[in-house]
Order: structure tokens, then C-alpha cells, then sequence
């Protein structure tokens, strides 16, 4: 039973309620740190880092969290892991902390974390908030990795730094938009039009048009 | 730097942070309410007008928490605590004031106002302005100037959906697939003001 639902949350975690696809949440950093694939592997590995540990933390602290301070509560345990996170980057790693500029700290407000804290953590025990939590990340960063491996083969033709056969020679001319903002918005639309093509749509039409 | 200089310096970081270095086009941030509340126009003048008026004073009272609290006791690192403290109290304090002396304004402004504690770009604008080691005129400008090019941004996409509404769009594509190809239509257009202005 319970191993059940463990599953049922990992597959709804990883693509049937994917935060990018289905809800288009915190997306701010999805399109930022994306036009090169090793930015985007650490950014993935921050926010499952602290989607994971603050759903576990707001799990177990559900019990004695009134009502009422409930979302500072939130904030300040998401924060803090984020702190961790930030300040570990900044000591080991100061290259990829200066790339990454202010996006890990805007973690913060990516509304999945929150999002998973208020719906999920909030009324679940532990063990299981803190896989929902891994594999909302998980999810998250997965989608994050797509647009990153796309933007950087079709824009620089490398991939993490790396020339790719092919995509680095003269035969392909460099698509240098893919690297700017615009390729951002560009390749994130084609993905979500093409998950959201495949995903039977599990809610009715509301509106017509938009 | 005599005064005028200053001024001037600050006026390019208004201009830049308006059209070269658009905080959502450029740097992707406050995206969430940029793609569900620009369906009327009307609505996203709400949000703009908010969120400019949002920005550009919590800009200031981050740089002052940041120079007289955090710095004198190295507590750097306690900035993101700190700032979304100070944005959250001040989207408070400032709906209070707001309901108490202009009913008018409240109800244009009011339901709007919860929505900025979470939209990234206040935090994000305040983020930066550390990382860019602005002086107090500087992060003003900068501030207003994010919170303008936000407004301006949501407001052109607000215009554009509302002719939208009678097109005929694939089923994967609508709401915010849609909206995402439209924002990297306006992205590239907005490139075209890159070498308009070389202060950051």
C-alpha cells in the first residue's frame, strides 16, 4: 500500500504533474541559467537540494506550525537551505557562483518549492514529502537539462564545453540566438507544446481559446 | 563624482534596466505572473503600476538594510532572508495604507498587491543591485527602471493576447505555450536596443 503510493507520487512528481509542463511554475531560473548545460546541472542540483530537505523539514514541522505564520515558516526553511546552498557554492566552486549570479538565491520565490510545501508537505508525513519534494526537483531539473541541451548544441555546438561531432565543424552554422534570451522562450514553448500534445489532458476544457 | 555626473550615470542605468537589460526579457525574471496575468490589459496596468511602485521602494530600503545591517556585522549571507522579509513587510504595511486613505486606488491596486511578495523580480532586482555594487541613486534608478520595463513588458503582451483571443491556435499550444513564443518574439525584438546604451 504504501509503496503504492510512494510510486504514484514519483511518476506524478516526474511528468504527470511536472511543475514546468503542467503548471508552468518557476520558470524564472528554467529560462535564465539554460543556455549552457553545466549552469543548469548545479542550478538543477540546488533546487532539488532544497525542494527535498524543506519538504521534509515542513513535514515534520506541521505538527507545531500554527496556521497562521504558516508561509513565513515556509519561507524562512526554504531560505535557509538556500543559504546552505549559496554560501557551500560560493567557498568550493566561486566560478559557478559568480555564473549563476542571483538565481540561486531566487530560489526562494520559485513558486515549485513553495508550491510542494503548501500542497503536499503541509498534509503529509515525512518520508513521503520528502520524495515528493526529491522528485519534484527531479522533475523540474529534468526539464531544465532539456532546454539546456538544446540551446547549447544548436548555439555554441558543444555540449557541457565539449565539441560535438558534427555541430562544432563549419558544416553547422552556429544558431547564436539559441544562446540569447529569445532562444530561451523560444525552445521552452516547443517543449511544453509538445509534452502537453502527448499528455492526455486530464482536466476538461474551461475556456475556449485562452 | 560631482552631482551631474551622477545623475547622468544613474539616468543610463534607468534607460538600460528599461530596454537593454529588460529584467523580463532579458533576464527572465517574474515570469509566473507575466504569463497568468496578462490576459486584459487593464489588469496588467494594475500589476505594472504595483509592481514599479513596489520596486522601486523596496530597492531602497534593501540597500539601506544592506549597508547599515548586514555589512557592519559581515552578515552578507543573510540577504535573502532578509530582503524577502523587507518586500513582504512592505507589500503589508503599504496595502494598509492604501485601504486606510484611497479606497479608489485599493480597489484598482488591492487584489494585486498579495501577488508581488512572490514575484521574483522584486527579490531579483534587489539581488542584483548587491551583486552590481550600486550606490543609493543608482539602485533607485535601477529599481524604477526594472519596474517600468516590467510593466512595459507585460502590458505590449497584455495588448497583443487580447487579439488573441479569436485566433486559431493548435490545443498544445494555447495559454502559455503561446504566450512564451509571443515573449521570444518581443526578446528579439528588444535585442535590437543592445549597443543603444553602454552603461550597466
Amino acid at each position: 500500500m504504501v509503496r503504492q503510493r510512494t510510486g504514484d507520487v514519483v511518476l506524478a512528481a516526474l511528468w504527470g504533474d511536472n511543475p514546468v509542463f503542467r503548471q508552468i511554475l518557476g520558470i524564472c531560473s528554467a529560462l535564465a541559467v539554460t543556455n549552457l548545460v553545466l549552469n543548469t546541472a548545479v542550478m538543477g542540483a540546488a533546487v532539488i537540494f532544497t525542494t527535498a530537505l524543506s519538504s521534509l523539514t515542513v513535514s515534520i514541522l506541521r505538527k507545531w506550525t500554527p496556521r497562521i505564520v504558516r508561509m513565513m515558516v515556509e519561507v524562512l526553511i526554504i531560505g535557509f537551505y538556500v543559504i546552505i546552498f549559496d554560501q557551500t557554492l560560493k567557498a568550493y566552486w566561486p566560478d559557478m557562483s559568480r555564473n549563476l549570479g542571483p538565481y540561486v538565491g531566487l530560489i526562494i520565490t520559485n513558486c515549485i518549492i513553495m508550491g510542494r510545501a503548501e500542497a503536499f508537505a503541509n498534509a503529509n508525513p515525512p518520508g513521503l514529502s520528502f520524495v515528493d519534494g526529491l522528485f519534484s526537483g527531479l522533475g523540474y531539473a529534468c526539464v531544465l537539462l532539456c532546454v539546456a541541451i538544446i540551446r547549447e548544441l544548436l548555439g555554441m555546438g558543444t555540449l557541457i564545453g565539449m565539441p560535438v561531432p558534427f555541430f562544432s565543424t563549419p558544416l553547422w552554422d552556429r544558431w547564436i540566438i539559441m544562446v540569447m534570451p529569445p532562444g530561451a522562450f523560444f525552445t521552452l514553448a516547443i517543449i511544453v507544446w509538445i509534452a502537453r500534445t502527448i499528455q492526455p489532458d486530464k482536466e476538461p476544457k474551461k475556456k475556449v481559446g485562452i | 563624482m560631482d552631482i551631474g555626473s551622477q545623475m547622468l550615470h544613474a539616468l543610463i542605468i534607468l534607460f538600460a534596466a528599461i530596454f537593454t537589460d529588460n529584467i523580463l526579457l532579458a533576464r527572465f525574471l517574474g515570469m509566473c505572473s507575466f504569463l497568468s496575468v496578462s490576459r486584459q490589459v487593464k489588469t496588467a496596468v494594475g500589476l505594472g503600476l504595483a509592481v514599479v511602485m513596489v520596486m522601486t521602494f523596496t530597492i531602497a530600503l534593501d540597500w539601506l538594510a544592506y549597508r547599515y545591517i548586514l555589512q557592519p556585522y559581515a552578515i552578507e549571507y543573510f540577504r535573502f532572508i532578509l530582503f524577502i522579509i523587507i518586500i513582504a513587510a512592505f507589500v503589508q504595511f503599504i496595502e494598509m495604507v492604501i485601504e486606510r486613505y484611497s479606497p479608489l486606488l485599493y480597489q484598482n491596486l488591492g487584489i494585486f498587491l498579495p501577488l508581488i511578495t512572490v514575484n521574483c523580480a522584486v527579490l531579483g532586482a534587489s539581488l542584483f543591485m548587491v551583486i552590481r555594487q550600486y550606490n543609493l541613486i543608482e539602485a533607485v534608478a535601477f529599481g524604477f527602471g526594472s519596474g517600468a520595463g516590467w510593466m512595459m513588458a507585460i502590458v505590449a503582451m497584455a495588448g497583443i493576447r487580447e487579439r488573441l483571443n479569436n485566433a486559431k491556435i493548435p490545443r498544445g499550444l494555447q495559454g502559455p505555450g503561446i504566450t512564451l513564443i509571443i515573449a521570444g518574439i518581443m526578446a528579439l525584438a528588444f535585442i535590437g536596443f543592445t549597443g543603444v546604451l553602454s552603461g550597466r
